[in-house]
């Protein structure tokens, strides 16, 4: 099956090493640049308490979560510890003539 | 009429605080541009690696003169700072690190975290859920498991806590309660069962301490050993009850904005130094990713937006006693700080 890409954003709206929110379909999602150019997408809440991790802090391929500090790997979703204990889904993300897309499939 | 909350997390008041959609809602935020929060919240190890080595040089260097001196009037003021710095200065140490704040390196937070909880006696896996719990429902009664000042209040309490004679002795009760795997039924309501075993293991070693630690003074003759480790939790905890008590005493419950429950002071160095600016209570509760060292600059970009802060702790103690004088006699009265601009409804 041929994979959909949605257009997120442009590369430029989300700085390196930074995160943005993006809403499609009445949900809401977390694109991520990291400090080399690769762009990743995850679900855009917090897996601990549905807060937006838009808000939060990007170092070294982890977002932190703006409310209680849960740490996840955005590049595999992996839940780094306590309070964030589920993992976060991920979704497969490419830049094509300078947009972000994402596969939402 | 004045009506007593039920501030449990198994109670009336927390079911109605999760009916009237207190519970994990959204709270006012200050508008801070991307980019300052971005440059704000960026994580160093130099300032808590500094901190923390005078931290724990000063510690060895007053318990070795206390030792020195054990048996003399001078071994009072070596104890004294010593007590400071283990009872009360772990209280910042161990909430900093809990939000993975204080250092860029993960490690670092986490040891300095289990070092510092230890001494304050609080225990690591439990308080890491509670203080998540407090950020999300701060000062929501029935959800905040954090409220160290109920209405209405018991000077008796408040009295003896200095000396974390209630805090202390709740937590070496629940120490047995959670070697033998249990956890309390308000636990229950903000730690997921997958911890349990954490709790578990950390009551046990926190027991097998205290028990080395008491075999040693009887070995020894002397409460010399407990007065280094153990004690100072009890005989050192008054500053922090001190500062403590200026976070949020006497202000509004039940508020999404951390401007009406909260309080930002302006300390000396040294407080700040021990208390790694938590005085900067507000602006910590807007934006926990904001290390420590950090705050004052935050405090810098939002303080238009934000009620007065209080130009010492004394000025925040000439509003706090007072306050808690009347809500003993009207548990209904709180103090009403005032906004720049209005809390969204």
């Amino acid at each position: 099956m041929t994979a959909t890409w949605v257009d997120a954003c442009d590369v430029n709206d989300v700085d390196p090493e930074d995160v943005r929110r993006f809403d499609h379909g009445g949900r809401t999602y977390a694109v991520y640049r990291t400090a080399e150019g690769e762009v990743f997408a995850t679900d855009g809440l917090c897996t601990h308490e549905k807060t937006h991790l838009a808000g939060g802090l990007v170092m070294d391929g982890i977002i932190e979560c703006p409310k209680h500090n849960g740490r996840f790997d955005f590049r595999t979703g992996k839940a780094m510890g306590a309070p964030a204990c589920i993992d976060l889904k991920t979704y497969p993300a490419k830049v094509e003539n300078g947009r972000i897309l994402v596969s939402l499939d | 009429m004045s009506t007593r909350r039920d501030y449990s997390l198994v109670g009336l008041d927390g079911e109605r605080a999760q009916r009237n959609g207190l519970a994990g809602a959204q709270w006012y935020a200050c508008q801070v541009p991307r980019k300052t929060l971005k440059e704000l919240m960026q994580r160093t190890d130099g300032p808590a690696i500094r901190d923390t080595l005078l931290w724990f040089g000063l510690l060895g260097l007053s318990g070795t003169l206390g030792c020195l001196t054990w048996g003399t009037w001078l071994a009072v003021p070596c104890f004294l700072v010593y007590g400071v710095l283990y009872g009360s200065a772990s209280d910042s140490r161990w909430h900093e690190c809990g939000h993975g704040t204080a250092f860029k390196t993960h490690w670092m937070n986490q040891a300095v975290y289990q070092i510092a909880c230890f001494m304050i006696l609080r225990e690591p896996t439990v308080w890491r859920w509670s203080h998540a719990r407090h950020h999300t429902d701060t000062l929501v009664v029935g959800r905040d498991p954090e409220i160290n000042v109920q209405r209405p209040p018991s000077v008796f309490k408040l009295l003896v806590n200095f000396f974390a004679l209630k805090s202390g002795a709740e937590t070496i009760g629940k120490l047995f309660v959670h070697a033998v795997g249990r956890v309390t039924a308000e636990e229950v309501t903000f730690i997921p069962e997958t911890e349990g075993w954490k709790i578990a293991i950390v009551a046990r070693v926190y027991l097998a301490i205290f028990t080395g630690v008491i075999a040693w003074c009887i070995w020894a003759g002397s409460i010399l050993p407990a007065m280094l480790i153990g004690l100072p939790t009890f005989y050192g905890a008054f500053l922090a009850v001190f500062f403590s008590l200026t976070q949020h005493a006497g202000l509004a419950e039940d508020v999404l904005d951390h401007r009406l429950n909260s309080r930002t002071v302006y300390m000396n160095p040294m407080f700040r130094f021990v208390y790694w600016n938590m005085n900067y209570h507000v602006e910590h509760h807007m934006f926990p990713l904001v290390p420590y060292h950090a705050l004052p600059k935050l405090h810098e970009a939002i303080k238009a937006d934000c009620p007065p802060p209080y130009r010492g702790c004394l000025e925040a103690y000439r509003e706090v006693l007072p306050a808690l004088a009347r809500q003993i006699r009207d548990p209904n009265h709180f103090i009403r700080r005032p906004t720049p601009t209005a809390t969204p409804t």
